[in-house]
């Protein structure tokens, strides 16, 4: 069945993952549309991140199934380059090459992986660069910048793949409390273009402020959601309450 | 039932006996990879400079009780050749050496992480054998196995000694650079790999685009380490008759009739020789390793 901008743009159903002995996550389902913003909140150790994982193949799954504009993720016929230009992920420790400049973090996977043309690739850059706000800091190694800095250019990077869908793995985690702010505008000004994001994250603030749905994970399963208003002012289940008390 | 005690298995190891510890516990340990270098490096310069300009003549004066010409003047005689075709070709033969040797180490490296199951054991087998080999062995098989000539489509490719010789001690550095590739590779955090992984590029894109040119800076100092040993290891072909400097040096000794109080003059000039080329790399070598230590 092809794919329609009307069904799900992420569709996981059903989803088991184990690390040996230890499942992580146990029966996940959660959709989501096209332009929506996702957050995923929940005590650490619940299988936020792992669910991200395994939404763009980094990490299998045991049952059930996960599927990317009507893409079959888990199938051993996975056509990977087709994924991930439509996913990008962000992680917590921005990942850099350190090897590269700034730009050329950017630039890499356009050119090496999209084969497209250097110049061209190079204006996109630059553009990438303004729109995160880094402008000026094209030719600085991973290593000369701060995190804040650094987790920009991680985003720019997923950007220049023009991915449909962004995947941001609490990417606000080890960043000083002055820099959070920034990268949080960057991600807010994504979301004004429209681009579908999920986000794990602990800034509940910040995931009331943008989130269109909230899903609450404890333990490999999704204990509560709905949308913002709804989570934070009338939470049912007393885990959801324990963890907002605790966190707000 | 009670277990006997036995000191160094299920007690302390002590022992009333005397025990000789090494010089400097921290480096010479022999699984130290950089043990020798370490070696090198213990010495201070000055102590070699000492060394080399007041107790080598005094030797070898000790050693002269002759009227013909001093030990000095035949060894200055042979000092040319000594070195222009002597060492001139032990550096020739290790710099090839290390040029195959790191080619072939690099992919062996890689191919010990391979995701196929028969690459990944072959390259360990190989890897281990040469690793765990004599290097006199090896040359002795290879030097011998390989015919002079090769007759391919009519073309004559011809092996000369020195070209056997670069082939076989190839084979040892090969097996050693493999792991030091290898290593170099799984230090670096996966979390490379799963960044790499994420922007789409393949397992070999990720290999030759992202993890490799991290890996350069880390192998380094290990890289010297093995250049140092092995330029010390390339007398080793003077045994198959190839005219590296300790060859010609015993040639020289022969014209000049054997006479002993030369002994001294002739293998310490080779000995200084080699010491003032390795000494340097050694030096740099610990230098790159503190610097990336502290980067790193």
């Amino acid at each position: 069945m092809a794919w329609t901008e009307d069904l799900p743009i992420i569709s996981i159903k059903d989803v088991h993952k184990s690390f040996g002995d230890l499942e992580v996550l146990k029966g996940l389902t959660l959709d989501v549309r096209k332009g929506e913003v996702v957050c995923i909140v929940g005590p650490s150790g619940s299988g936020k991140s792992t669910l991200l994982r395994c939404i763009n193949g980094l990490t299998d799954i045991q049952a059930g199934s996960i599927t990317v504009e009507g893409l079959e993720v888990h199938t051993p016929n996975l056509n990977k380059l087709e994924l991930r230009k439509k996913v990008g992920i962000v992680f917590q420790q921005y990942n850099l090459f350190p090897h590269k400049t700034a730009i050329e973090n950017v630039m890499m996977a356009p050119i090496i992986v999209l084969k497209q043309n250097r110049s061209e690739v190079e204006k996109r850059a630059r553009a990438l660069f303004e729109k995160v706000r880094l402008t000026g800091k094209e030719n600085d190694y991973p290593g000369e910048l701060s995190g804040g800095q650094q987790q920009r250019v991680a985003i720019a990077r997923s950007l220049a793949m023009n991915p449909d869908i962004m995947l941001f793995d609490e990417i606000t985690a080890a960043l000083d409390p002055e820099t959070v702010n920034e990268v949080l505008v960057t991600i807010e000004s994504l979301v004004a273009d429209g681009l579908t994001c999920v986000l794990v994250t602990h800034e509940m603030r910040f995931a009331r402020k943008i989130a269109d749905h909230i899903y609450f994970t404890d333990r490999g399963v999704i204990v509560e959601h709905g949308p913002p208003d709804v989570f934070f002012s009338q939470a049912k289940d007393p885990r959801t309450k324990e963890f907002l008390s605790r966190i707000l | 039932m009670a277990i006997k005690a036995i000191p160094g298995v299920n007690l302390p190891n002590r022992s009333d006996l005397p025990v000789m510890h090494s010089f400097c516990e921290k480096y010479s340990a022999p699984g130290h990879p950089l043990a020798f270098v370490h070696f090198l490096d213990s010495f201070s310069p000055w102590v070699l400079v000492c060394g080399i300009v007041v107790l080598y003549p005094v030797l070898v004066q000790a050693q002269t009780g002759s009227v013909k010409d001093g030990p000095f003047q035949v060894l200055w005689r042979w000092i040319p050749l000594l070195i222009t075709s002597g060492f001139a070709s032990n550096v020739v033969i290790s710099f090839w050496t290390m040029a195959l040797g790191t080619i072939a180490g690099v992919f062996l490296g890689i191919a010990q992480i391979s995701h196929i199951r028969p690459v990944r054991i072959l390259a360990k087998l190989l890897t281990q054998t040469f690793r765990n080999s004599p290097w006199l062995v090896v040359l002795f098989i290879v030097m011998l196995s390989i015919p002079d000539q090769l007759r391919v489509f009519g073309h004559v490719i011809s092996f000369p000694d020195w070209v056997k010789s670069v082939l076989a001690l190839s084979l040892p550095i090969m097996a050693n650079l493999s792991e030091v590739v290898r290593g170099a590779i799984q230090s670096l955090p996966t979390s490379q790999w799963e960044a790499a992984e994420a922007l789409a590029f393949t397992r070999h894109q990720i290999l030759w685009r992202v993890i490799l040119p991290q890996c350069i800076k880390r192998m380094m100092p290990p890289w010297m380490n093995w250049y140092a040993i092995l330029t010390m290891a390339t007398p080793l072909v003077s045994l198959l008759g190839v005219r590296d400097m300790i060859a010609i040096a015993r040639f020289a000794l022969t014209a000049e009739n054997s006479r002993p109080e030369l002994l001294f003059p002739f293998y310490g000039f080779c000995l200084v020789t080699f010491f003032a080329y390795c000494y340097p790399i050694a030096r740099l070598t610990i230098r790159l390793e503190k610097r990336f230590a502290v980067m790193t």
